[in-house]
């Protein structure tokens, strides 16, 4: 094992620690963004002019604005003294002269109050030229809109071997967006300080881009501005890309005015500005043989990338890289492009893009399975990796054994087959009513696939006292990164968790810094802090071998005592030694680099090993379906999943609930709507508030909710031995939509291939119901022994109106040589 | 305007800089109190959520659980509130506070200070005992399971339906829940609730742009609302509050009158049960106990706790909501509506109230005095609300039944649904289909079929107006599935 891997005695990490901040946050003390704004003297309130039009050029008359009371100024697109982009693909004018979706801010109203400046933007006058405008994801195929350059992965012989394989399948999935809904709005705060710097405080992800946006749209070098993250009240990814054009909004008003300007969005103004998880639209033929075993699968993925691009391309690229989730495909080719349309700019969201890709695979597989005539679990059990195979895109799949160990330990542990029998038993005695229980496996690659941003620094101070302070770039959006951060420093200096602090996020301390995103935050980060930590701990070793008349090497570090091999030797406390070193003129702060070694990836031809290894997990959920509504709830959630060995048991434990509840909630509850008609509301998103858009509430919490971290499960070349936590299992949401999918074929015949919408609300499942009745009913009415396709394809028809026309167009389950099933 | 002033955790604090719109919320903010949080600014996420001396009927106090965005601040005029900050504080938690922050209850820790005050009013709730679990919950799930709503210590989950948190899953918040105790001996907020809560203060606020005004008697009140008939009544306001947020509502003239005690009366007579317009639907469920199951269904269903301190039966009936959710169980109970005037009190049938969308029958010089209930209720009731979320969720479809069978035969049938038209309206035709029939599942086939054609459905972000008609043909269905009746042929 390596020395990032490996453990001293009775680390600090790995014990269960509650959240750093968790009793500031009960207590209403823990500070966000916009907290700072009431105490802040002589602060101006920031209010958007938001385009009323889908697709409009625009021009502005802000002079009946300035009439208003408590206005101060409005800014447009002359004041700005940089560059007008509030983007790194500059497709994205801060203010801009066409309005590209509605509810486009067009320009800010800066005011006294809030009051004010919504009033304000009100009397802002904007005269609209309409343009056409390209609203659903088909509107976008059709008019051949797409944006950023479409990749493929390919494998084998995709096409020869759809022409041979004994059975074939084709169909269309299509996936809706989400909204993160991080309880916390986006937010910032600018203010020029004594000196001249601009200073501003975001609610952001990534505060070193936040500053390079801030810095070009002022025209100013970066080490004029910089930006602090306190915490956020929930990113998800929504705060990677999204903040930086507010915060530059604020930053140049409090430039222009000298006055300190807030900007928060209010929640409609949140869901109607800023980006989305992307909806996906899926063409897919895929090839089995007799076994169940997938030969082919060729697909092409068509991502809403909303009106700019965003995060789209690696986004596109993660979907690309998991379509095969956790299975083997020996001959694949997976095709993603990116439609432009006239909504948000879609960006990521927890998993980006990796859910999506994984959607496409289990809605297979979920599909075809009756048709096949195996049940769901078998055939999905049938196709996982094993050892020494590699992806599509030629990584390969180091300890594919887990996978296995995984769903095996699972279906025991769940007591997943008796308990089939029993819904089976259940299922038989009521017609009204129908359970299901699915099983399905992750398996998610870790790294950014942008390999420069797999980097991280830290800055670590002891003082003379023995406390220690720890700067890292990484920011805490809730996900318990700091209380890791905190136990790797612990560890890493001997000393307890109670004597180190964590400072907020600043560009001043760590420059350069990736976001924190792509679950990556505690690898890279905790990389190193560990580093700097550990060149402080050798100079302090050397200082302490001198007081203990031991060898340097022979000192030893715990409990924030040091001392020598044994436990019978003298030792000092930490802060003894500390002193020593001081007055020795020993450097007593270090700064800390890490970079993940062993990557390489080849964007053009989309071949390489991306990640430095994969997390494993597998959930088996029972839902029960109301046949009178469609209205399904969760009876029990069972999760084994791999954090390989946990930096903070507590922590993992509630990131692996939180992203299961919330994947659950994009694939059955969660519905964003745009009007998509051709009225005056063409493009305006209908759910833009808390009481239309519901997400997961208490009453959808699993009744029964069993999840355990696997155990041994030491990760070599990792912090500590842990793995990434905080997207994987938003994918073991797959098995409550297949366990709904599950209770639904218990409605129809058996062999009826069940098409789902998604998210699979109530009325989704309902009409999935219907289906399968009218199937049922067809299948008693005709002789015994009639076709399984039959009942397939009406369900597939019915559900593809529920979705788009493009739904329909090959929706229907094509199947060859389905008589030698039956 | 100098002498309004609000009890603060525990410290009197002037109120100062407000309009008749600022919400509490955003005063508490200003005055530094940022552990209430803006999550949505419409009564829907929690995150605000405070804790309110409210009066008990016995003549204690309850600490009230609300959503701050929602209430005025001015409407506070005397009153008592707690916030998170004044449970307890990073040295010296409160007890939940405290379970909140050990068993990983929060994450981004954005939503827990309103969790916090959520629990604490469930902490406080005088009659929560170990072993309060009730039926209801259990029969609800099949197998027999036990209800999954209560604590061992008597926690009511439902208690924290108005809250949502997008980091946890829910679990870690309930496991808090769960492992509460009971309020120490010495605890100031418990020894609180001996005490009378605060009365009503009389209140103006503001000048000729935007006045708040809580009059001091229903006779004023009426009188102002004659003179000035373009005033805007506000009683719980969690309506008035949204528009206010959301779509920046500014009405000259706000008249508050939840605190009028000629709108809280609550009589059980042998013809009637009067229920006062200004009781919050969670005292009118308190106080009925039980008495009038249709409206017992309904209660857990709609909105949340949050919304259910605060929101009135009167408002609810006078937003005119065509899908409101009281209001059709309330057509199906043959409800009236007391309207009083300066002029004198009418009573209008609420089938009559409704006149169009979002109008009603009530002049804009009377206010709603009270709601009757006609007694006996029907034998079998039942209401169905169709939404996409189970809980703290607007319906698509809501559809109430209140079906009297007399030897196994329809003797009257009165159906109330909302969502499917302009107003909450009577399924007149699905009633006279079941009238006289037997009561079985031929009859019910039928009348579903009626039922499926009622009302003009639209589509919207909430659902498809074909599901909305299907969602109407199913639930009789499911009301004679779930109520078989000894020796009726089923």
């Amino acid at each position: 094992m390596t020395d990032l891997a490996s453990r001293p005695r009775d680390p600090v990490v790995g014990t269960a620690t509650p959240h750093e901040s968790a009793v500031q946050h009960a207590t209403g003390a823990a500070v966000y963004t916009d907290d700072l704004a009431p105490s802040t003297a002589h602060v101006l309130t920031a209010w958007p002019v938001q385009s009323a039009h889908t697709h409009a050029v625009v021009t502005l008359d802000v002079a009946p604005a300035l009439e208003v009371p408590g206005v101060v100024r409005v800014l447009t697109a002359d004041d700005v003294p940089g560059v007008n982009d509030a983007g790194v693909k500059h497709d994205e004018p801060l203010f801009p002269s066409e309005a590209m979706y509605h509810g486009h801010a067009l320009a800010w109203v800066l005011a006294e109050t809030a009051d004010a400046a919504r009033a304000g933007a009100e009397a802002v006058q904007v005269a609209y030229e309409p343009l056409p405008s390209l609203v659903t994801i088909q509107d976008a195929i059709d008019a051949d809109s797409f944006q950023g350059i479409p990749r493929t992965i390919r494998r084998g012989d995709p096409e020869d071997a759809l022409a041979t394989a004994p059975h074939v399948f084709q169909g269309v999935s299509v996936v809706g967006g989400q909204e993160h809904f991080y309880l916390e709005t986006h937010a910032a705060l600018a203010r020029i300080d004594s000196e001249g710097q601009v200073f501003i405080e975001s609610s952001t992800q990534h505060p070193s881009e936040t500053q390079e946006i801030v810095a070009h749209v002022l025209g100013l070098p970066s080490n004029r501005v910089t930006v602090e993250c306190l915490r956020m009240g929930g990113g998800f990814g929504g705060k990677e890309m999204q903040p930086h054009g507010l915060a530059a909004v604020a930053a140049l008003g409090a430039t222009l005015t000298g006055r300190p300007v807030r900007l928060r969005l209010n929640r409609t103004q949140d869901l109607t500005m800023t980006g989305k998880r992307h909806p996906f639209h899926a063409t897919w033929t895929a090839g089995f043989d007799d076994d169940g075993r997938i030969i082919a699968l060729a697909t092409t993925l068509t991502a809403d990338g909303g009106w700019s691009l965003d995060l789209s391309e690696p986004v596109m690229g993660r979907a690309l890289c998991h379509v095969d989730n956790a299975y083997w495909i020996p001959h694949f080719v997976a095709q993603g492009r990116i439609a432009k349309t006239n909504k948000t700019s879609q960006t990521a969201f927890r998993g980006f893009g990796g859910p999506q890709g994984m959607f496409v695979i289990e809605d297979i597989l979920g599909r075809v399975a009756p048709l096949l005539g195996l049940d769901a679990a078998t055939l999905r059990e049938r196709n996982l990796y094993v050892p020494d195979q590699t992806t599509p895109y030629g990584q390969p799949v180091r300890h594919a054994e887990r996978l296995r160990a995984i769903w095996d330990d699972l279906r025991t542990s769940s007591d997943f087959d008796a308990r089939r029998a029993r819904i089976a038993a259940f299922n038989a005695e009521h017609e009204d009513v129908k359970r299901g229980l699915a099983i399905t496996p992750v398996k998610f690659g870790i790294s950014f696939t942008l390999t420069a941003y797999n980097q991280a620094g830290a800055l670590v101070h002891v003082y003379k006292d023995g406390s220690v302070l720890v700067n890292h770039g990484g920011t805490e959006m809730g996900q318990g990164l700091h209380t890791k951060m905190l136990q790797v420093a612990a560890t890493a200096l001997g000393v307890r968790l109670e004597s180190v602090r964590l400072a907020p996020t600043r560009t001043d301390k760590v420059p350069n810094t990736s976001a924190t995103a792509a679950s990556s935050g505690a690898d890279l980060n905790g990389g190193a802090v560990k580093h700097a930590c550990e060149q402080i701990r050798e100079r302090l070793a050397a200082v302490a071998g001198r007081m203990l008349e031991v060898d340097a090497r022979d000192v030893r570090f715990g409990d924030g005592r040091v001392s020598g091999l044994g436990a019978s030797g003298p030792s000092f406390t930490f802060a003894e030694v500390v002193q020593a070193a001081y007055h020795q003129r020993v450097q007593l702060w270090a700064s800390g680099f890490y970079r993940t070694a062993g990557l390489h990836w080849d964007t053009e031809r989309m071949q390489g090993e991306p990640f430095k290894y994969f997390a494993y997990g597998a959930a088996a959920t029972e839902v029960e379906v109301d046949g009178f509504t469609g209205a399904s709830r969760m009876l029990r959630v069972d999760i084994l999943h791999d954090v390989g060995d946990s930096l903070s048991p507590l922590i993992d434990l509630g990131q692996v609930e939180g992203a299961f509840v919330q994947g659950a909630g994009w694939l059955t509850l969660e519905e964003l709507r745009w009007d998509e008609t051709d009225g005056p509301g063409r493009g305006r998103l209908l759910t833009q508030s808390a009481s239309t858009y519901k997400l997961p509430s208490f009453s959808e919490m699993p009744e029964e909710f069993n999840v355990r971290l696997l155990e041994d499960a030491a990760e070599d070349g990792v912090v500590y031995g842990s793995k990434a936590v905080g997207e994987p299992p938003l994918m073991l949401a797959f098995s409550v939509r297949e366990a709904i999918r599950e209770a639904v074929a218990a409605f129809g015949p058996v062999g009826c291939s069940i098409d789902l919408g998604a998210p699979s609300t109530a009325e989704a499942t309902y009409r999935a119901i219907l289906a399968a009745q009218a199937a049922a009913e067809a299948d008693g009415a005709a002789e015994s022994g009639a076709e399984p396709a039959v009942g397939s394809s009406a369900a597939s028809t019915d559900a593809a109106t529920r979705t788009d026309a493009a739904a329909s167009v090959g929706a229907a389950v094509r199947s060859r040589f389905l008589s030698s099933e039956s | 305007m100098d002498h309004i002033g609000v009890t603060v955790n525990g410290r009197q604090r002037p109120m100062v800089g407000v309009s008749a719109h600022t919400s509490a919320l955003d005063w508490l903010r200003g005055i530094g109190l940022t552990g209430c949080k803006e999550g949505c600014a419409e009564g829907e996420c929690g995150a605000c959520a405070v804790l309110l001396a409210t009066p008990r009927d016995d003549g204690g106090t309850d600490w009230t659980a609300v959503n701050a965005c929602l209430v005025p601040a001015v409407a506070l005029d005397g009153q008592e509130v707690v916030t998170a900050e004044g449970l307890g504080t990073p040295e010296q938690p409160h007890e939940v506070q405290e379970r909140l922050a050990e068993a990983g209850g929060s994450q981004c820790g954005y939503c827990t200070p309103g969790f916090a005050c959520s629990m604490a009013g469930e902490f406080y709730r005088l009659g929560r005992r170990a072993g309060e679990a009730d039926a209801a919950d259990a029969a609800d799930t099949v197998d027999g399971r036990t209800d999954a709503h209560h604590g061992p210590n008597g926690f009511d989950l439902h208690a924290l339906a108005g809250n949502l948190c997008r980091c946890t899953g829910y679990r870690p918040i309930r496991d808090a829940a769960f492992a509460l105790s009971d309020p120490e001996s010495g605890d100031p907020l418990a020894e609180r609730r001996d005490r009378p809560a605060p009365g009503a203060v009389a209140t103006r606020l503001g000048d000729d742009g935007e006045r708040f005004v809580r009059p001091a008697s229903l006779d004023e009140a009426l009188e102002l609302l004659r003179d000035e008939p373009d005033a805007v009544l506000a009683a719980g306001t969690t309506d008035w509050g949204v528009d206010v947020n959301l779509r920046g509502r500014r009405a000259p003239l706000t008249i508050a009158i939840e605190r009028l005690p000629e709108l809280r009366t609550f009589e059980v007579g042998d013809a009637s049960i009067e229920l006062g317009a200004a009781l919050s639907l969670s005292e009118v469920q308190h106080r009925l106990d039980g008495r009038i199951p249709l409206l017992d269904e309904l209660f857990p269903l709609f909105a949340s706790p949050l919304i259910r301190n605060r929101a009135t039966i009167g408002g609810n009936l006078g937003t005119a909501s065509p899908i409101g959710d009281t209001s059709p169980a309330l057509l199906a109970l043959e409800a009236r509506v007391v309207l009083v005037s300066a002029d004198g009190e009418r009573e209008v049938d609420l089938a009559d109230f409704f006149t169009g969308y979002r109008t009603t029958a009530r002049r804009p010089d009377e206010l709603i005095r009270s709601v009757r209930v006609p007694l006996p209720l029907a034998g079998l009731a039942s209401f169905h609300k169709i939404s996409k979320r189970r809980f703290d969720d607007i319906s698509s479809v809501a559809v109430a039944f209140a079906i009297d069978l007399d030897d196994g035969v329809v003797a009257s049938a009165r159906i109330g649904l909302g969502g499917v038209a302009a107003t909450p309206i009577r399924a007149r035709a699905t009633e006279a289909a079941l009238a006289g029939r037997t009561w079985d599942r031929e009859t019910v086939r039928d009348a579903a079929s009626v039922l499926a054609t009622e009302g003009t459905p639209m589509s919207d972000h909430r659902a498809s107006a074909e599901y909305r008609s299907l969602m109407l043909g199913t639930a009789l269905l499911k009301l004679h599935r779930s109520t078989p009746l000894e020796g009726v042929p089923a």
